[in-house]
Order: C-alpha cells, then structure tokens, then sequence
C-alpha cells in the first residue's frame, strides 16, 4: 500500500511518501495508525496525538473503522487550512 | 470549473469570462481570499500552500457540485493557489452566477466555507520566530456546520 504524509505529519515523520506491504493483523485505518505508531521514533512523535490527525483512503475521508486493503492509497494529515 | 495552480490569476478576466455569453445571469457573487502579514500577533513574512494533488481537485468537484444542487446556479469557478505567496497575494477566488442575487451570494459563501474544511491544503507560515504550520479554526468548523444539513464528503 501507498503511504502519503502532508504538512507537519510529513516534516515530523521525514518523508512525503512510503509503500510498505499490508501488515499482518491490520484491517482498518485504527489499526493501521497502531502499526505505524510503532515502526519508528518518528512516526510515533507523528501520531502521538491522533486527534490531530485526518485520514482519507483513496482520497475520500474517513474514521478509524474503515478497513484498509492492499493496494489503497492512505494520506495522513492535519486538519486542512486552506482558502 | 475548478482550477488548482501556482500561478496568479486576473479576478476581472476570470469573472469577465465565466458570464460570457449567458444572458440568463443577473448576478454575480465572488470572494477572494489574500494572504495577511499577520499571523496571531506574529508578522508573517511569506506562507506556503501545500496540497494533496488529486484529491484536492475530487473534493472542489464535490463542493462545486453540491453546491449546483443547492442553488439555481447558472456557473461556478474555484480557483485556489499553492506554492510560496506573499502579504497581498491571492490565495482563491471563488465565484458564482444566477440570474438571481440570493443564489450567487449564498452559493458563493457556501463554497469558501466549505472549502476552508474540506478542501485539503495546509499553510506553512514564516515568521520572525521561524516556519511553523497554522493550525486549524474553531471558527471555520462552526461556519461550515452553519450550512445544514451536513454533507458527507
């Protein structure tokens, strides 16, 4: 699957992109954010505070109990600030 | 229409075009948003405008597209920047037609509050005291929950 970090998640985690294999046991957006939290420091000072975090599964928003498949396009973010 | 760019854009020309030809319309609303030299009571020297290609084009095409639903509207144009910008530069321009006022108007305030919450972007500031993201409004949650009922996109 196909990671995407934006604005401080990307600065804070050191990359705007990364495509890892499906982890084992992840099934939805919850539990991928758990795996991710641990794969390094830096991902977990980037997901410490989940209520700052937005997700969207290829490209539509969505909450913790969306599943996740092999293949998706997930994008970790802050909340949008635009116009 | 819906146009994501780096470059500037000429608000007269844009609203020049987008009646061209339509003699139904009889009002136009629009709005454009500029960037401010001041962030909190911090000067803000330039901010940059990060954006999630794609998806940021799938969301304005929602938000134009619900908003078609909701009012009579004979054309719609969203045009929003990305890249360094600064004090006085135009972020979006947001424009609107209906043969009527009300629509145009409230079609055109709909849109800049919605997008300001679902549109994906994210603003980089530089200030005196370094670079640093702004951070989301309270406010501009509030100003989208004001347009019920609340749409899932």
């Amino acid at each position: 699957m196909r990671l995407l970090y934006f604005a401080w998640l990307r600065t804070r985690v050191g990359c705007a992109e990364e495509e890892i294999p499906l982890p084992p046991q992840v099934d939805n957006v919850a539990g991928l954010l758990d795996w991710l939290g641990r794969r390094s420091d830096r991902h977990a000072d980037a997901l410490r505070n989940l209520g700052l975090v937005r997700v969207a599964v290829n490209q539509d928003y969505v909450g913790p109990a969306h599943p996740v498949r092999e293949g998706d396009e997930v994008a970790l973010f802050p909340p949008v600030t635009g116009g | 229409m819906i146009r994501v760019q780096r470059e500037d854009f000429d608000a007269g020309a844009e609203l020049e075009r987008l009646t061209a030809g339509n003699h139904r319309i009889g009002g136009v609303g629009s709005f454009i948003g500029l960037v401010r030299d001041m962030g909190g009571s911090d000067r803000v020297s330039a901010l940059t405008l990060e954006h999630y290609p794609g998806m940021t084009e799938r969301k304005l095409a929602e938000i134009e597209a619900e908003a078609r639903r909701r009012w009579p509207l004979d054309a719609a144009l969203i045009i929003h920047r990305y890249g360094r910008l600064e004090p006085g530069d135009r972020i979006v321009l947001v424009a609107t037609a209906s043969p009527h006022r009300e629509a145009a108007l409230a079609a055109c305030h709909f849109l800049i509050d919605w997008l300001k919450t679902e549109a994906p972007f994210w603003k980089s500031e530089e200030t005196p005291a370094g670079e640093r993201w702004v951070e989301s409004r309270a406010e501009d949650d509030a100003a989208r929950e004001g347009w019920t009922p609340t749409l899932n996109v």
